[in-house]
């Protein structure tokens, strides 16, 4: 399967995987590929963006997305300004619109949001002339993870489509492992995911992908194992017995990952809880490339924005 | 001089593939007769970089050293990236690639068309965050004037008179797959 990747991306806005084209995505993961290059210099920046403004808009706890976004920001001298809910009139009870009004009387040129409720980036991005980039919605999607995720493959095999990646964990509560699905699946790979039955969503076939009760006949034939973070502080009534009994059944050890395809890359959006999901000699060990995935999600961050920021039109000119 | 029917339409030539030949050697002898053979040739992305490679072999046929290349893509140093671009796609990255270090290098930046001379601005500017050369220079294929900017090369291939709005195509086999210098007025192929 061979994507080209597109021109241009055909929004103003990254809302979520689920709109975008193959070729928008493959075309993300080539500006990356080449964004990259910049954290190795000794002078890490470019002007590329300079004098536009990007509001780090973040309503949910996050300290690496946000960095991320930020660091990516920098490196392209665009300014930048958060907002986080704890800090801003969202606790004093202000509407989303009302602060996005609000927002755009100071002009800024992108809003990167991460909020609680699905679909507020969407939402916002019908208000705003600003470009609008979801860094997580509730449990709907998390469209920079997921690029970064597929990046990180790409660049360990060349090409997304055939590869078998397995998602394990909290499924249910994960907009990770959505956005994961979408893409992999836009882009020919295979998704199965795994999970206790009590944290596996509804309508998960609808997502075109195979669904796993025990991880053991997953890891088979898989060339990737992304294990997910079980989301305590979402399981308000207990969907397990207890966490040991979880890395019993469901956390990722030397032994099952032999079941994996050689080489098999180890992954994890992060924050990783050792011990529940991922045995700690995984986590460090060498098929591991979870901080690969750090270093890569501020490529695709970059490449975002570059991308955005060009606005929405036909093909580049070259000169 | 000939005048290329085909898909050229009615662009004049100015250089085949066997005067491209012989102005790059004349160029690699006056790199050589400026700043001996211990440079650093750097290409810019596109056609400049088949350019630098072709120096590269004229200075080796007579030093018999090699000469290291490297390249460099200007696209977030342009002054039409970014906020000030009409509201249309960006152009496509490319790899840059340069040696560990060019502190105290003599640098050659290598160019097809030098033109309003904004490209060599940007790739001024995009060397500059890589290190702190001894010298840069410039050397272009060919020089088609209408600078927009203080920027003059150091060495040139070839001096065209042109009108502003002419078409000025070079074309490289390992980019175009045929060779040629063409130029004349636009709206005939251009590209």
């Amino acid at each position: 399967m061979v994507i080209e990747a597109a021109a241009a991306l055909s929004s103003k806005d990254l809302v979520g995987i689920a709109p975008l084209e193959a070729g928008e995505i493959q075309l993300l993961l080539d500006t990356a590929e080449q964004l990259l290059e910049v954290a190795r210099r000794p002078i890490k920046k470019v002007p590329t963006l300079r004098g536009m403004t990007v509001i780090n808009l973040f309503m949910e706890a996050s300290t690496r997305t946000r960095f991320s976004f930020e660091v990516a920001e920098k490196r392209l001298s665009a300014d930048t300004l958060n907002f986080s809910a704890s800090t801003s009139s969202v606790s004093k009870g202000e509407t989303l619109f009302d602060t996005a009004r609000n927002l755009m009387a100071m002009a800024p040129d992108f809003i990167v949001i991460r909020h609680p409720n699905t679909g507020a980036p969407h939402r916002l991005a019908h208000v705003v002339t600003a470009s609008v980039i979801n860094a997580g919605d509730g449990s709907n999607e998390h469209p920079t993870q997921a690029l970064l995720d597929a990046f990180t493959m790409r660049r360990h095999f060349g090409d997304l489509a055939g590869l078998k990646v397995v998602i394990a964990g909290d499924i249910r509560h994960s907009r990770v492992a959505r956005s994961n699905a979408f893409l992999l699946s836009k882009m020919g790979a295979e998704v199965r995911f795994v999970a206790p039955a009590s944290l596996l969503p509804p309508g998960v076939q609808e997502l075109g992908v195979k669904p796993f009760l025990r991880l053991e006949p997953a890891l088979e034939g898989a060339d990737v194992v992304m294990m997910l973070r079980i989301q305590m502080e979402r399981q308000k009534r207990m969907n397990f017995p207890s966490a040991r009994e979880y890395f019993d059944f469901f956390g990722l050890t030397p032994e099952r990952l032999k079941l994996a395809n050689e080489g098999a890359l180890v992954m994890h959006p992060g924050p990783m809880n050792r011990g529940v999901e991922i045995d700690s000699e995984v986590a460090d060990g060498d098929q591991s490339v979870i901080l690969e995935q750090v270093t890569n999600g501020v490529a695709i961050r970059m490449a975002i924005l570059y991308l955005l920021a060009g606005g929405r039109s036909d093909a580049a000119t070259d000169s | 001089m000939t005048n290329h029917i085909g898909n050229h339409g009615k662009l004049v030539q100015v250089l085949d593939q066997e005067g491209i030949k012989r102005t790059i050697a004349r160029m690699a002898a006056e790199v050589l007769e400026r700043d001996g053979e211990d440079i650093l040739l750097v290409g810019i992305h596109t056609r400049g970089i088949p350019i630098a490679h072709r120096l590269a072999q004229a200075l080796e046929a007579t030093t018999g050293r090699p000469t290291s290349v490297g390249l460099l893509d200007i696209t977030l140093y342009r002054d039409d990236v970014g906020p000030w671009r009409p509201a249309h796609s960006q152009p496509v990255l490319k790899r840059t690639e340069l040696p560990s270090s060019i502190d105290d290098r003599v640098i050659y930046l290598v160019d097809d068309v030098l033109f309003t001379g904004r490209t060599i601005r940007a790739a001024l500017d995009t060397l500059v965050d890589y290190g702190r050369p001894r010298a840069v220079r410039l050397v272009v294929l060919v020089d088609r004037g209408h600078r927009e900017l203080p920027i003059a090369a150091d060495v040139v291939g070839k001096t065209l008179q042109t009108d502003r709005n002419e078409d000025v195509q070079v074309r490289l086999s390992e980019v175009d797959g045929e060779e040629g210098v063409w130029f004349g007025k636009e709206g005939v192929d251009g590209h």
